[in-house]
Protein backbone atom coordinates (compact mmCIF):
# COMPACT_ATOMS: atom_id res chain seq x y z
CA UNK A 1 0.00 0.00 0.00
CA UNK A 2 2.85 2.59 1.17
CA UNK A 3 6.31 1.77 -0.42
CA UNK A 4 9.35 4.16 0.38
CA UNK A 5 12.66 3.25 -1.48
CA UNK A 6 15.97 4.85 -0.88
CA UNK A 7 14.31 8.00 0.09
CA UNK A 8 17.31 10.48 0.05
CA UNK A 9 16.50 14.31 1.86
CA UNK A 10 18.65 17.03 3.05
CA UNK A 11 18.17 20.40 4.10
CA UNK A 12 21.07 22.96 2.83
CA UNK A 13 23.34 20.27 2.95
CA UNK A 14 22.27 18.44 6.14
CA UNK A 15 21.29 14.99 5.27
CA UNK A 16 18.10 14.01 7.32
CA UNK A 17 16.76 11.15 5.75
CA UNK A 18 19.55 8.73 3.88
CA UNK A 19 17.78 5.92 2.10
CA UNK A 20 15.05 5.48 3.87
CA UNK A 21 13.03 2.34 3.06
CA UNK A 22 10.10 0.64 4.22
CA UNK A 23 6.58 -0.78 3.03
CA UNK A 24 3.27 -0.64 4.74
CA UNK A 25 0.78 -3.70 3.67
CA UNK A 26 -2.88 -2.36 3.25
CA UNK A 27 -4.42 -2.84 6.49
CA UNK A 28 -1.45 -2.79 8.38
CA UNK A 29 -0.52 0.11 11.02
CA UNK A 30 3.16 0.57 11.58
CA UNK A 31 4.74 2.55 14.30
CA UNK A 32 7.73 4.88 13.61
CA UNK A 33 10.26 5.63 16.81
CA UNK A 34 13.44 7.87 16.81
CA UNK A 35 15.25 10.30 18.29
CA UNK A 36 13.90 13.44 18.38
CA UNK A 37 14.90 15.59 15.47
CA UNK A 38 15.80 12.29 13.50
CA UNK A 39 13.73 13.04 10.62
CA UNK A 40 10.40 11.19 11.15
CA UNK A 41 8.12 14.44 10.56
CA UNK A 42 10.02 14.99 7.45
CA UNK A 43 9.54 11.22 6.15
CA UNK A 44 5.78 11.07 6.80
CA UNK A 45 5.72 14.41 4.84
CA UNK A 46 6.95 12.88 2.01
CA UNK A 47 4.63 9.95 2.39
CA UNK A 48 1.29 12.89 1.98
CA UNK A 49 3.37 14.93 -0.86
CA UNK A 50 4.13 17.78 1.24
CA UNK A 51 7.54 17.28 0.93
CA UNK A 52 9.60 16.16 -2.98
CA UNK A 53 12.35 13.36 -2.16
CA UNK A 54 15.67 14.52 -3.44
CA UNK A 55 16.23 11.12 -4.36
CA UNK A 56 14.11 7.41 -4.00
CA UNK A 57 10.53 7.47 -4.29
CA UNK A 58 7.06 7.06 -2.22
CA UNK A 59 4.57 4.93 -3.54
CA UNK A 60 1.09 4.58 -2.27
CA UNK A 61 -1.88 2.29 -4.54
CA UNK A 62 0.71 2.23 -6.60
CA UNK A 63 1.67 5.77 -7.89
CA UNK A 64 4.92 7.20 -7.27
CA UNK A 65 3.85 10.27 -5.62
CA UNK A 66 6.27 12.91 -6.88
CA UNK A 67 4.90 12.34 -10.24
CA UNK A 68 1.46 12.67 -10.24
CA UNK A 69 -0.42 15.74 -11.52
CA UNK A 70 -2.20 18.13 -9.31
CA UNK A 71 -5.67 16.34 -10.08
CA UNK A 72 -3.77 12.48 -9.32
CA UNK A 73 -2.54 14.21 -5.82
CA UNK A 74 -5.89 15.56 -4.96
CA UNK A 75 -7.21 12.36 -5.59
CA UNK A 76 -5.05 10.15 -3.42
CA UNK A 77 -5.06 12.66 -0.47
CA UNK A 78 -9.40 12.50 -0.51
CA UNK A 79 -8.30 9.18 0.75
CA UNK A 80 -5.96 10.01 3.42
CA UNK A 81 -6.06 11.67 6.50
CA UNK A 82 -3.21 13.46 8.36
CA UNK A 83 -2.40 14.22 11.66
CA UNK A 84 0.14 17.34 12.30
CA UNK A 85 2.45 17.19 15.01
CA UNK A 86 1.20 20.51 15.77
CA UNK A 87 -1.95 20.48 14.99
CA UNK A 88 -2.76 22.96 12.20
CA UNK A 89 -6.10 23.55 13.06
CA UNK A 90 -7.48 26.57 11.15
CA UNK A 91 -6.82 29.27 13.47
CA UNK A 92 -9.64 31.96 12.83
CA UNK A 93 -12.37 29.04 12.88
CA UNK A 94 -13.77 27.59 16.22
CA UNK A 95 -13.00 23.92 16.93
CA UNK A 96 -16.49 22.63 15.29
CA UNK A 97 -15.80 24.35 12.34
CA UNK A 98 -12.45 22.85 12.01
CA UNK A 99 -14.17 19.83 12.18
CA UNK A 100 -17.26 20.16 9.90
CA UNK A 101 -14.82 22.21 7.34
CA UNK A 102 -13.16 18.86 5.44
CA UNK A 103 -17.06 17.27 5.59
CA UNK A 104 -18.28 20.80 4.29
CA UNK A 105 -15.84 21.28 1.27
CA UNK A 106 -15.66 17.73 0.11
CA UNK A 107 -18.63 16.08 0.70
CA UNK A 108 -22.87 16.66 -0.37
CA UNK A 109 -23.64 15.84 2.99
CA UNK A 110 -26.66 17.45 4.42
CA UNK A 111 -25.97 20.15 7.26
CA UNK A 112 -27.86 18.28 9.59
CA UNK A 113 -25.55 14.88 8.96
CA UNK A 114 -22.34 16.69 9.20
CA UNK A 115 -23.24 18.52 12.40
CA UNK A 116 -24.17 15.17 13.88
CA UNK A 117 -21.35 13.21 12.59
CA UNK A 118 -18.90 16.30 13.89
CA UNK A 119 -20.54 16.18 17.29
CA UNK A 120 -19.89 12.57 17.74
CA UNK A 121 -16.18 12.64 16.38
CA UNK A 122 -15.72 15.42 18.72
CA UNK A 123 -17.22 13.87 21.51
CA UNK A 124 -15.14 10.47 20.77
CA UNK A 125 -12.12 12.49 21.55
CA UNK A 126 -13.43 14.18 24.58
CA UNK A 127 -13.67 17.30 23.36
CA UNK A 128 -17.79 17.89 24.04
CA UNK A 129 -18.23 21.02 25.30
CA UNK A 130 -15.19 23.22 24.03
CA UNK A 131 -17.05 23.28 20.08
CA UNK A 132 -17.40 26.93 20.17
CA UNK A 133 -13.58 27.74 21.64
CA UNK A 134 -11.16 29.06 18.99
CA UNK A 135 -7.52 27.17 18.74
CA UNK A 136 -5.83 29.61 21.02
CA UNK A 137 -8.26 29.27 23.43
CA UNK A 138 -7.81 25.79 24.51
CA UNK A 139 -4.89 23.51 25.44
CA UNK A 140 -2.01 22.28 23.27
CA UNK A 141 -3.70 18.53 24.09
CA UNK A 142 -6.80 20.14 23.21
CA UNK A 143 -5.70 21.17 19.91
CA UNK A 144 -4.17 17.90 19.18
CA UNK A 145 -7.48 16.13 19.74
CA UNK A 146 -9.62 18.60 18.04
CA UNK A 147 -6.99 17.95 14.95
CA UNK A 148 -7.25 14.02 15.71
CA UNK A 149 -11.27 14.41 15.34
CA UNK A 150 -10.78 16.37 11.97
CA UNK A 151 -8.46 13.81 10.33
CA UNK A 152 -10.91 10.97 11.58
CA UNK A 153 -14.22 12.39 10.32
CA UNK A 154 -13.48 12.19 6.69
CA UNK A 155 -13.07 7.85 7.14
CA UNK A 156 -9.75 7.93 5.28
CA UNK A 157 -8.01 4.45 3.75
CA UNK A 158 -4.49 5.61 4.93
CA UNK A 159 -3.73 7.73 8.08
CA UNK A 160 -0.79 9.13 9.13
CA UNK A 161 -0.57 10.37 12.53
CA UNK A 162 2.72 12.32 13.77
CA UNK A 163 2.83 12.15 17.55
CA UNK A 164 -0.59 11.77 18.36
CA UNK A 165 -0.28 11.57 21.95
CA UNK A 166 2.91 14.10 22.38
CA UNK A 167 1.26 16.61 25.21
CA UNK A 168 -1.05 14.67 26.58
CA UNK A 169 -1.58 13.58 29.79
CA UNK A 170 -1.19 9.70 30.18
CA UNK A 171 -4.86 8.88 31.03
CA UNK A 172 -5.90 11.00 27.64
CA UNK A 173 -2.97 9.65 25.82
CA UNK A 174 -3.64 5.99 26.30
CA UNK A 175 -7.46 6.72 25.71
CA UNK A 176 -6.51 8.38 22.40
CA UNK A 177 -4.33 5.37 21.25
CA UNK A 178 -7.54 3.03 21.59
CA UNK A 179 -9.34 5.55 20.34
CA UNK A 180 -6.91 5.07 17.08
CA UNK A 181 -7.16 0.89 17.62
CA UNK A 182 -11.04 1.41 17.80
CA UNK A 183 -11.12 3.55 14.02
CA UNK A 184 -8.47 1.34 12.86
CA UNK A 185 -11.23 -2.22 13.53
CA UNK A 186 -13.89 -0.08 12.43
CA UNK A 187 -12.41 1.38 9.13
CA UNK A 188 -9.38 -0.82 9.01
CA UNK A 189 -7.25 1.62 7.24
CA UNK A 190 -3.49 1.59 6.59
CA UNK A 191 -1.64 3.77 9.22
CA UNK A 192 1.90 4.84 10.15
CA UNK A 193 1.76 6.44 13.62
CA UNK A 194 5.09 8.59 14.63
CA UNK A 195 5.63 8.25 18.15
CA UNK A 196 7.15 8.54 21.20
CA UNK A 197 4.64 6.38 23.46
CA UNK A 198 6.94 3.29 23.95
CA UNK A 199 5.54 0.36 25.16
CA UNK A 200 2.42 1.63 25.34
CA UNK A 201 1.65 1.94 21.20
CA UNK A 202 3.08 -1.64 20.80
CA UNK A 203 -0.08 -3.23 21.53
CA UNK A 204 -2.13 -1.38 18.78
CA UNK A 205 0.16 -2.00 15.89
CA UNK A 206 1.38 -4.73 13.70
CA UNK A 207 5.09 -3.73 13.03
CA UNK A 208 7.08 -1.15 14.63
CA UNK A 209 10.23 0.73 12.65
CA UNK A 210 12.58 2.87 13.87
CA UNK A 211 14.77 5.62 12.63
CA UNK A 212 18.22 6.31 13.27
CA UNK A 213 20.88 8.20 11.74
CA UNK A 214 18.67 8.73 8.46
CA UNK A 215 17.63 5.04 7.54
CA UNK A 216 15.36 2.50 9.12
CA UNK A 217 17.55 1.03 11.41
CA UNK A 218 15.51 -1.73 12.27
CA UNK A 219 11.87 -3.26 11.54
CA UNK A 220 9.95 -5.64 13.12
CA UNK A 221 6.93 -6.94 15.38
CA UNK A 222 6.65 -5.36 18.73
CA UNK A 223 7.73 -8.46 20.31
CA UNK A 224 10.96 -8.57 18.08
CA UNK A 225 11.63 -4.98 19.70
CA UNK A 226 11.05 -5.73 22.96
CA UNK A 227 13.43 -8.51 22.95
CA UNK A 228 15.83 -6.79 20.56
CA UNK A 229 19.64 -7.42 21.06
CA UNK A 230 20.50 -3.98 19.22
CA UNK A 231 22.07 -1.41 21.53
CA UNK A 232 20.31 1.07 20.00
CA UNK A 233 17.18 -0.27 20.12
CA UNK A 234 17.69 -1.67 23.72
CA UNK A 235 18.40 1.77 24.29
CA UNK A 236 15.40 3.10 22.92
CA UNK A 237 13.20 0.33 23.69
CA UNK A 238 14.34 -1.19 26.66
CA UNK A 239 14.43 1.22 29.21
CA UNK A 240 10.92 1.66 29.61
CA UNK A 241 10.01 -2.22 29.47
CA UNK A 242 12.38 -3.68 31.61
CA UNK A 243 11.64 -1.35 34.16
CA UNK A 244 15.45 0.00 34.42
CA UNK A 245 15.52 3.36 36.21
CA UNK A 246 17.47 5.64 37.17
CA UNK A 247 18.40 6.01 40.75
CA UNK B 1 6.15 35.43 -8.74
CA UNK B 2 4.59 35.91 -12.67
CA UNK B 3 3.67 32.19 -12.27
CA UNK B 4 1.90 33.32 -8.67
CA UNK B 5 0.23 36.10 -10.44
CA UNK B 6 -0.79 33.59 -13.62
CA UNK B 7 -2.30 30.93 -10.89
CA UNK B 8 -4.56 33.40 -9.50
CA UNK B 9 -5.58 34.93 -12.38
CA UNK B 10 -6.73 31.31 -13.17
CA UNK B 11 -8.78 29.98 -10.44
CA UNK B 12 -10.11 33.31 -10.23
CA UNK B 13 -11.82 32.21 -13.20
CA UNK B 14 -12.35 28.89 -13.13
CA UNK B 15 -15.30 28.52 -10.51
CA UNK B 16 -16.29 28.46 -7.72
CA UNK B 17 -15.41 30.81 -5.99
CA UNK B 18 -15.46 31.03 -1.97
CA UNK B 19 -17.97 33.85 -1.30
CA UNK B 20 -18.19 33.49 2.19
CA UNK B 21 -14.87 34.40 2.42
CA UNK B 22 -14.58 37.16 -0.38
CA UNK B 23 -17.66 38.75 1.74
CA UNK B 24 -15.60 38.92 4.34
CA UNK B 25 -12.75 40.32 2.22
CA UNK B 26 -15.02 42.89 0.99
CA UNK B 27 -15.52 43.92 4.67
CA UNK B 28 -11.86 43.64 5.53
CA UNK B 29 -10.90 45.77 2.36
CA UNK B 30 -13.17 47.76 1.71
CA UNK B 31 -15.71 48.60 4.35
CA UNK B 32 -13.11 48.77 7.11
CA UNK B 33 -10.90 51.40 4.99
CA UNK B 34 -13.13 53.58 4.88
CA UNK B 35 -12.60 55.61 7.86
CA UNK B 36 -8.59 56.28 6.64
CA UNK B 37 -9.68 57.16 3.31
CA UNK B 38 -12.51 59.54 3.90
CA UNK B 39 -9.61 61.16 6.55
CA UNK B 40 -6.44 60.98 4.43
CA UNK B 41 -8.93 62.11 0.80
CA UNK B 42 -10.11 64.87 2.97
CA UNK B 43 -7.18 66.15 4.29
CA UNK B 44 -4.96 65.65 1.34
CA UNK B 45 -7.88 67.67 -0.67
CA UNK B 46 -7.67 70.56 2.16
CA UNK B 47 -3.52 70.96 1.35
CA UNK B 48 -4.58 70.90 -2.14
CA UNK B 49 -6.89 73.56 -1.51
CA UNK B 50 -4.32 75.97 0.71
CA UNK B 51 -1.05 75.07 -2.22
CA UNK B 52 -3.39 75.45 -5.41
CA UNK B 53 -4.75 78.49 -4.02
CA UNK B 54 -1.49 79.80 -3.24
CA UNK B 55 0.34 79.12 -6.37
CA UNK B 56 -2.17 79.95 -8.55
CA UNK B 57 -3.27 83.77 -7.13
CA UNK B 58 0.36 83.98 -7.82
CA UNK B 59 -0.77 84.17 -11.32
CA UNK B 60 -3.85 85.98 -11.13
CA UNK B 61 -5.34 82.48 -12.00
CA UNK B 62 -7.14 81.33 -8.53
CA UNK B 63 -10.09 80.69 -10.75
CA UNK B 64 -8.61 77.62 -11.73
CA UNK B 65 -8.39 76.15 -8.24
CA UNK B 66 -11.27 73.63 -8.66
CA UNK B 67 -9.69 72.22 -12.06
CA UNK B 68 -6.46 72.08 -10.29
CA UNK B 69 -7.61 70.20 -7.49
CA UNK B 70 -9.58 67.89 -9.08
CA UNK B 71 -7.44 66.97 -11.86
CA UNK B 72 -4.56 66.22 -9.45
CA UNK B 73 -7.14 63.98 -7.17
CA UNK B 74 -8.52 62.08 -9.99
CA UNK B 75 -5.52 61.28 -11.99
CA UNK B 76 -3.22 61.25 -9.55
CA UNK B 77 -3.30 61.67 -5.52
CA UNK B 78 -6.15 59.47 -5.56
CA UNK B 79 -5.91 56.50 -7.02
CA UNK B 80 -2.10 56.53 -5.38
CA UNK B 81 -2.84 57.69 -2.39
CA UNK B 82 -5.95 54.89 -1.73
CA UNK B 83 -3.78 52.47 -2.80
CA UNK B 84 -0.92 52.90 -0.31
CA UNK B 85 -2.87 53.28 2.88
CA UNK B 86 -4.55 50.10 1.67
CA UNK B 87 -1.38 48.59 1.06
CA UNK B 88 -0.36 49.63 5.38
CA UNK B 89 -3.89 48.59 6.20
CA UNK B 90 -4.79 45.61 4.43
CA UNK B 91 -1.78 44.70 2.61
CA UNK B 92 0.09 43.76 5.55
CA UNK B 93 -2.92 42.09 7.08
CA UNK B 94 -2.88 39.30 4.47
CA UNK B 95 0.25 39.30 4.07
CA UNK B 96 0.51 38.30 7.95
CA UNK B 97 -2.29 36.29 8.24
CA UNK B 98 -1.33 33.99 5.09
CA UNK B 99 2.23 34.17 6.41
CA UNK B 100 0.73 32.61 9.92
CA UNK B 101 -0.89 30.00 7.95
CA UNK B 102 2.02 28.68 6.13
CA UNK B 103 4.57 28.49 9.17
CA UNK B 104 1.77 26.55 11.66
CA UNK B 105 1.02 24.28 8.77
CA UNK B 106 -2.77 25.61 8.09
CA UNK B 107 -1.56 26.00 4.67
CA UNK B 108 -0.27 22.19 4.16
CA UNK B 109 -3.40 21.41 5.75
CA UNK B 110 -5.71 22.87 3.15
CA UNK B 111 -3.78 21.26 0.40
CA UNK B 112 -3.61 17.51 2.39
CA UNK B 113 -7.51 18.37 2.54
CA UNK B 114 -7.55 18.58 -1.10
CA UNK B 115 -8.45 21.94 -1.10
CA UNK B 116 -6.74 24.79 -3.33
CA UNK B 117 -5.34 27.25 -1.04
CA UNK B 118 -5.07 29.46 -4.21
CA UNK B 119 -9.09 29.66 -4.09
CA UNK B 120 -9.20 29.76 -0.67
CA UNK B 121 -6.88 32.48 0.57
CA UNK B 122 -6.03 34.51 -2.55
CA UNK B 123 -8.94 34.31 -4.95
CA UNK B 124 -11.28 36.09 -2.37
CA UNK B 125 -8.89 38.90 -1.72
CA UNK B 126 -7.83 39.78 -4.95
CA UNK B 127 -11.27 40.04 -6.44
CA UNK B 128 -12.47 42.51 -3.49
CA UNK B 129 -9.26 44.69 -3.88
CA UNK B 130 -10.32 44.73 -7.29
CA UNK B 131 -13.66 45.60 -6.92
CA UNK B 132 -12.86 48.02 -3.65
CA UNK B 133 -9.86 50.01 -4.40
CA UNK B 134 -11.80 51.69 -7.41
CA UNK B 135 -14.55 52.53 -5.00
CA UNK B 136 -12.38 53.60 -1.93
CA UNK B 137 -10.88 55.79 -5.06
CA UNK B 138 -13.39 57.53 -5.71
CA UNK B 139 -14.68 58.39 -2.36
CA UNK B 140 -11.19 59.43 -1.85
CA UNK B 141 -11.36 62.29 -5.01
CA UNK B 142 -14.84 63.18 -3.97
CA UNK B 143 -14.01 63.70 -0.31
CA UNK B 144 -10.95 65.39 -2.07
CA UNK B 145 -12.40 67.88 -3.91
CA UNK B 146 -14.36 68.36 -1.51
CA UNK B 147 -11.76 69.42 1.32
CA UNK B 148 -10.77 71.34 -1.60
CA UNK B 149 -13.69 73.25 -1.72
CA UNK B 150 -13.58 74.44 1.83
CA UNK B 151 -10.65 75.81 2.11
CA UNK B 152 -10.45 77.40 -1.26
CA UNK B 153 -14.08 78.32 -1.22
CA UNK B 154 -15.51 79.19 2.43
CA UNK B 155 -12.01 80.21 3.84
CA UNK B 156 -9.81 81.66 0.63
CA UNK B 157 -13.21 83.06 -1.64
CA UNK B 158 -13.22 80.85 -4.43
CA UNK B 159 -16.97 80.84 -5.43
CA UNK B 160 -18.85 77.31 -5.68
CA UNK B 161 -19.89 78.18 -9.31
CA UNK B 162 -15.98 79.29 -10.38
CA UNK B 163 -15.06 75.90 -8.34
CA UNK B 164 -16.63 73.37 -9.20
CA UNK B 165 -18.06 75.02 -13.15
CA UNK B 166 -14.23 75.13 -14.16
CA UNK B 167 -14.12 72.11 -12.61
CA UNK B 168 -16.52 70.16 -14.85
CA UNK B 169 -15.47 72.05 -17.88
CA UNK B 170 -12.07 70.62 -17.92
CA UNK B 171 -11.67 67.19 -16.08
CA UNK B 172 -12.45 64.93 -18.62
CA UNK B 173 -14.13 61.23 -18.92
CA UNK B 174 -10.36 60.37 -19.91
CA UNK B 175 -8.89 61.58 -16.97
CA UNK B 176 -11.62 59.78 -14.80
CA UNK B 177 -10.90 56.61 -16.71
CA UNK B 178 -7.03 57.22 -16.19
CA UNK B 179 -8.05 57.11 -12.27
CA UNK B 180 -10.32 53.73 -12.80
CA UNK B 181 -7.51 52.12 -14.39
CA UNK B 182 -4.59 52.84 -12.00
CA UNK B 183 -6.36 51.84 -8.63
CA UNK B 184 -7.44 48.78 -10.59
CA UNK B 185 -3.96 48.37 -11.43
CA UNK B 186 -2.84 48.85 -7.60
CA UNK B 187 -5.11 46.74 -6.15
CA UNK B 188 -3.62 43.94 -8.26
CA UNK B 189 -0.23 44.66 -7.04
CA UNK B 190 -1.47 44.83 -3.59
CA UNK B 191 -3.06 41.43 -3.30
CA UNK B 192 -0.57 39.99 -5.66
CA UNK B 193 2.57 41.17 -3.11
CA UNK B 194 0.88 40.45 -0.28
CA UNK B 195 -0.52 36.86 -0.74
CA UNK B 196 2.96 36.17 -3.12
CA UNK B 197 4.91 37.29 0.27
CA UNK B 198 2.96 35.56 2.99
CA UNK B 199 2.52 32.24 1.03
CA UNK B 200 6.23 31.86 0.82
CA UNK B 201 7.19 32.85 4.28
CA UNK B 202 10.01 30.85 5.33
CA UNK B 203 10.95 30.11 1.62
CA UNK B 204 11.71 33.76 0.51
CA UNK B 205 12.19 34.87 4.22
CA UNK B 206 12.77 33.61 7.87
CA UNK B 207 11.17 31.16 9.90
CA UNK B 208 8.80 31.61 12.70
CA UNK B 209 7.51 35.07 14.05
CA UNK B 210 10.64 36.80 12.62
CA UNK B 211 9.70 35.34 9.24
CA UNK B 212 6.07 36.64 9.20
CA UNK B 213 7.47 39.77 10.58
CA UNK B 214 9.52 40.00 7.54
CA UNK B 215 7.09 38.88 4.96
CA UNK B 216 4.58 41.47 5.90
CA UNK B 217 7.44 44.51 5.90
CA UNK B 218 8.59 43.00 2.56
CA UNK B 219 5.04 43.43 1.86
CA UNK B 220 4.22 46.70 2.20
CA UNK B 221 7.71 47.93 0.98
CA UNK B 222 7.38 46.20 -1.98
CA UNK B 223 3.74 47.15 -2.75
CA UNK B 224 4.87 50.63 -2.36
CA UNK B 225 7.35 50.83 -4.53
CA UNK B 226 5.74 48.97 -7.34
CA UNK B 227 2.11 51.30 -7.25
CA UNK B 228 4.69 54.40 -7.23
CA UNK B 229 6.93 52.64 -10.08
CA UNK B 230 3.38 51.54 -11.72
CA UNK B 231 2.17 54.56 -11.57
CA UNK B 232 4.98 56.32 -13.16
CA UNK B 233 4.64 53.82 -16.36
CA UNK B 234 0.76 54.70 -16.16
CA UNK B 235 1.08 58.21 -16.37
CA UNK B 236 3.74 58.40 -18.96
CA UNK B 237 1.18 55.88 -21.28
CA UNK B 238 -1.91 57.73 -20.79
CA UNK B 239 -0.65 61.18 -20.83
N1 LIG C 1 11.63 22.74 6.38
C1 LIG C 1 12.83 22.43 6.89
N2 LIG C 1 13.91 23.14 6.55
C2 LIG C 1 15.12 22.85 7.03
N3 LIG C 1 15.36 21.83 7.87
C3 LIG C 1 14.33 21.07 8.27
C4 LIG C 1 13.00 21.34 7.78
N4 LIG C 1 12.18 20.43 8.33
C5 LIG C 1 12.95 19.65 9.11
N5 LIG C 1 14.24 20.02 9.08
C6 LIG C 1 15.35 19.36 9.78
O1 LIG C 1 15.17 17.98 9.67
C7 LIG C 1 15.51 17.34 10.87
C8 LIG C 1 14.42 16.38 11.27
O2 LIG C 1 13.27 17.10 11.65
P1 LIG C 1 11.92 16.37 12.03
O3 LIG C 1 10.93 17.43 12.29
O4 LIG C 1 11.58 15.39 10.97
O5 LIG C 1 12.28 15.61 13.36
P2 LIG C 1 11.37 14.59 14.16
O6 LIG C 1 12.00 13.26 14.04
O7 LIG C 1 9.97 14.71 13.70
O8 LIG C 1 11.53 15.09 15.64
P3 LIG C 1 10.42 15.18 16.80
O9 LIG C 1 10.34 13.85 17.40
O10 LIG C 1 11.00 16.18 17.74
O11 LIG C 1 9.16 15.66 16.16
C9 LIG C 1 15.78 18.42 11.89
O12 LIG C 1 17.16 18.44 12.13
C10 LIG C 1 15.33 19.69 11.24
O13 LIG C 1 16.26 20.70 11.53
MG1 LIG D 1 8.29 15.43 14.41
Amino acid sequence: MIEIEGLHKSFDGNEVLSGVSLAINKGEVVALIGGSGCGKSVLVKHVVGLMKPDRGRVIVDGREISTLNSRGLRELRARLGFLFQGGALFDSMTVFENVVFPLKEKTKLSDELIRTRAFKELELVGLSGSEHKYPSQISGGMVKRAALARALVMDPEIMVFDEPTTGLDPVIGLAILRLIDACHRRLSFTGLIVTHEIPKVFSIVDRVAMLHKGIIWAEGSPQEFVSSKDSVVREFVGEGTEGSFIR
Amino acid sequence: MGLFLVRTLFYTFIPPLKFARFLKQIRFIGFQSTIVILLTGGFSGMVLGFQGFYSLSRFGSDAFLGPMVGLALIKELGPVITALMVTGRAGSAIAAEIGIMRISEQIDALELMGLNPYRYLVVPNFLAAIICLPLLTAIFDVVGIFGGFLIGGKLLGVGAGTYFGEMANYVEMRDIMEGVYKSLSFGIIIVWVSCFKGYYTGIFTGFGAEGVSSATTQAVVLSSVLILVWDYFMTSLLF
